[in-house]
Order: C-alpha cells, then structure tokens, then sequence
C-alpha cells in the first residue's frame, strides 16, 4: 500500500516532548527524551525490548508520571492538567493496548459502546447504534457485534481495541506494539488499517513497535529509541543507512530471522 | 571463634530479615491507608456511577441468594437439632425457638453470611479486579477518560456494605424457618407459635448490632477484595494470588471485628 501524505502538515506540531526522563528504581529508562509529532503523521518509535517505548506512550497518555521533562500534547502541558483537564485531553487521544485490553465482560458491542455513552449523553440509541456499526465497518469486523472478546482471534481483537479508540475521534493515535504476536499476514492487515485510520480519522500517530515492517509500512518517520534516548530519525531507510552496529544489528536480525 | 563468628552473622541476618518484614509491613499498612483515604474521597465526589453500584448489588446480593438460601436453611436445622438434647436434659425444649432465634440473629447470620460471601463475592472481585489490571484493562479505563477507582472500587465496596446486611436478615429468616421445620417435627408446634416466641426473644438492640456487624463485614468484604485486585501483578499468578488472600485477609478480619464487636455489645448491655 503507498502512502498519500497529502495530510501531513509539517507546520503544526501536535505533541512536543523535551527533555523526559523516567526512572524504575535505578533502573533509568528514558534518559532525556525530544520528540516532536506532526499533524497527521505516522511517527515510528522503534526500539529493544525494555528500552522504554511503552513507558513513553503510557507517560504521554498520563498512565504513568514522568520524572523530568515536559509534554505537550494539543498545546497543553500534562503535568500541569488537573485530573478533569487530563479527562478531557484523554478524550482527544486513543491508545491501543499491545494486548487490545478489551472488557471482556462486555460484547464487542458493548466494548464499543461504552466510552462513547459515557462520554456523549446527548446520543439517541439510533445515533450510538450507527457510530458502532460505523467503527465496526471501518476496521472491517461488522459481524463480529454480538461477539465476546473470547471469541475473537488476535488479528480481530486488535482491530476492535482500535476500533474502541476510534469511535471517540481522537486526534493523536497511539499504538503499542499492533502487530505483537500476530501472523505476518494479519500483520499486514493491521498495518493497512493504522494507514487507513491515518488517511480517514486524519490522526497524527505514535506507533510503538519492534517490527520493521510494520515500522516500513506505516513510518512517515522513523525514531529509534537506544539507551534511553532517541538516536537516529528520518525515513525507514534514513534511519537504517547507517553503520551504528546498533542500529545495523537490528535491521539485520529483523530481516534475516 | 568460627562458631561465634557464624552465629553473629545468623543473629545479624534474622535482624535483617526482621526489618525487612517489618518495612514491607509498614509499607503495605500505607497502601492500605492511602486506599482507604482514595475510597472516601472518590465516594463523595461527582460523578455517582448509580447503574454500576446497582448492576453490583445484583451481582452480590441477588446471585447469591440460591447459596445463602440452602446454607441458612441447613444452619437452622442442624442447629436447632443439636440443640435440642442439652435443652432436654434441663425439661427446657419450649426454650428452643428463643434459644435459636437469640443465636441465629445475634451471630449466626451475620457471621456465616460474611464467611459465605467472602468466598463467593470477595473472591470473586479480587480475581475480577486482579485479572482486569494485568490484562490493562484498568489502564483502558483510565485511558477512556474514566475514573477506574470510582467505577470499578467505589461500586462493589458501596454494593457488598449494602447487601451483607439485606443478606444477613435474609439469612437469619431462612435459618429461623429452617429450625422451625425441625421443631415442627419433634414438638409439633405451630408456625404462629414458634415465631411469637422467636420475636419475643429477639431485641432492638439484637437486631440493630447484627445490621450494624453486617454493614462492617460487607465493607470489610468489598474493600479486601477490591485492595488485593486492584494492587495485583505478576500475570496469572497474580490474578490467583489476589482472590487467596482476598480471602484470607476478609476471613481474618472478619472474626477479629466479631470479637471486637462482642464486646461493645456487652458492654451496650450491662449500660
């Protein structure tokens, strides 16, 4: 799939990140991070396991509490938001979980549901009921409604953790890790839908992941996290045309393996 | 002079250790301090989750009404049955609806609903809650802009303080009607009868410490289970990890307020 980059406004910073550091005990993780995204971009954040690419989003979706640094995100710092301010900038960010963190008390349905009923009182059930087949058809799972989370394979669960994230309209996407543990196909499935949601909702995106085809197939630009900070940025093969045995040994036991 | 050197460095470790205990004591006593602290604030601030807190109090009260019914039945009987040969031996069996009633109302019911509502409803929210956080589903709240505290602890602590006592009432009848199909059988005594003597026996304050224990246990109940889900990790050992002690934890503090209980009430009596 090429990617039509008409959207990107390169002028417009949706999210600015300076300086973050984040500590586990003594173990430092982010060690004085930069980042800038773009209205309407996919940015790729790649990197090893444990380098701290989860804890970023989760530090950007307020999960977790940075230890330094600032974070803009729609022109509102997040460590000065109270907790009702944090709601509602939370509501303008969709964040897809590694493992899609469906309820799995819930149908897909009511999975769908649920944020938005909470949030739009004012939504006849005719009007919810349309903007959930409206998700569902968007990330080509419409038969799956009256499903439980239990009954759906990997590749469907995650579609429906986006899908969950999308019916809000959110203005930045984050994913962690979308194509984990998913078939190369499927992955490619769920790499077409990030570009998809990208080209439909307009979303500027932060995807985390170790996969470089993912990386390859979403990325308007490539950052790749190393010890705790962001080393080399660009495009895919920017980024890879290097000789950092770092970055080299990445690339090359992603698609040597 | 090994052997001294060796059983310093013993007494040297066993202090090691003892402290450690003890701060990993201290710091889970603040835990539960700070949640408690969370549990009152969240409770009084806007927004009320109504349709949650009434959705838990079917899941807790009405779903365990089949358990409840079949155990306060069999309570009644068997307790009155084994009753019945000591009140024999004094001439005093027209004593029995009396004896059962002050019983069942005063510590049966409301010991015995707690008991079985810490191993169905305690455990049962410390696995839900357990398995929610290490699935993120939490997170995935938290992320929705919704208060997961509020929704998911402050719901099923205000349904389980609520629906032990309606539990317990609903207990102590059932096991009063258990006893008097026993006493039916041997001293063919009428259903007007038995529960005239029954109401006879049982005071306000009765019935007003065993409400009162049942609102602390179901509470007692709510708040373990929810402390212990909420605060789980480690994956799926966790998850089991979190219903145990759920239990555990609700069992023990349980009897210990039943003791602590008793002796208020005794002393409420002797004013």
């Amino acid at each position: 799939m090429n990617k039509a980059k008409s959207f990107i406004d390169y002028s417009k910073t949706v999210l600015s990140i300076r300086g973050l550091r984040k500590s586990f005990d003594d173990f430092h993780v982010l060690r004085g991070v930069d980042l800038d995204l773009f209205q309407g971009e996919n940015l790729v954040v790649l990197g090893r396991s444990g380098t701290g690419k989860s804890v970023l989003i989760k530090i950007i979706a307020g999960l977790l509490k940075a230890d330094e640094g600032t974070i803009n995100v729609l022109s509102r710092e997040v460590s000065r938001l109270t907790p009702r301010e944090l709601d509602e900038l939370r509501l303008k960010i969709g964040f897809s979980f590694q493992n899609s963190a469906l309820y799995d008390s819930m149908t897909v349905r009511e999975n769908l549901e649920f944020p938005l009923t909470r949030h739009i009182k004012s939504l006849s059930r005719a009007q919810v009921n349309q903007e959930v087949d409206s998700v569902l058809e968007a990330v080509g799972l419409a038969q799956t409604a009256s499903q439980m989370p239990s009954q759906l394979s990997g590749g469907q669960r995650k579609r429906i953790g986006i899908a969950r994230t999308l019916i809000l309209k959110p203005k930045i996407m984050l994913y962690d890790e979308p194509t984990a543990g998913l078939d190369p196909i499927t992955c490619i499935g769920i790499n077409n839908l990030i570009n998809e949601v990208q080209e439909k909702y307009h979303t500027s995106s932060i995807i985390i992941t170790h996969d470089l085809t993912c990386a390859k197939m979403t990325g308007d630009r490539v950052v790749m996290l190393l010890e705790g900070q962001f080393g080399r940025q660009g495009t895919f093969e920017e980024v890879f045309d290097t000789q950092d045995e770092r970055v080299k040994s990445f690339y090359d036991y992603n698609f040597t393996n | 002079m090994i052997l001294n050197d060796k059983n310093a460095g013993r007494a040297g470790s066993r202090k090691h250790v003892i402290s450690g205990r003890l701060d990993r004591m201290f710091i889970e006593l603040s835990r539960v301090f700070h949640f408690l602290v969370r549990f009152f604030r969240e409770l009084f601030m806007p927004p009320y989750e109504f349709k949650e807190i009434l959705n838990q109090c079917f899941e807790i009260g009405v779903r365990s009404l089949p358990l409840i019914s079949l155990t306060g039945f069999i309570m009644g009987i068997v307790f009155t049955n084994q009753s019945r040969p000591s009140l024999a031996e004094l001439g005093a069996t027209a004593l029995l609806p009396a004896l059962i009633a002050v019983a069942i109302v005063r510590a049966l019911a409301p010991l015995v609903t707690a008991l079985i509502a810490t191993g169905r409803v305690g455990s049962n929210i410390g696995a839900e809650l357990g398995s929610m956080k290490v699935t993120e589903q939490i997170d995935a709240l938290e992320v929705s802009a919704i208060n997961p505290f509020k929704y998911l602890v402050v719901t099923r602590v205000l349904a389980t303080t609520f629906m032990i006592p309606a539990l317990t009432m609903y207990t102590a009848f059932v096991a009063l009607l258990g006893g008097y199909v026993n006493i039916n059988q041997n001293e063919q005594t009428s259903f007007v009868n038995y529960f005239q003597q029954v109401f006879e026996a049982i005071t306000f304050l009765d019935i007003f410490s065993s409400v009162t224990k049942s609102f602390i246990f179901g509470f007692t109940i709510g708040i373990v289970g929810c402390y212990k889900g909420y605060n789980s990790s480690k994956g799926t050992e966790g998850v089991g990890r979190a219903a145990n002690t759920s239990v555990v934890t609700s069992m023990f503090l349980i009897f210990i307020e039943e003791l602590l209980a008793l002796q208020v009430i005794n002393a409420l009596r002797s004013l």
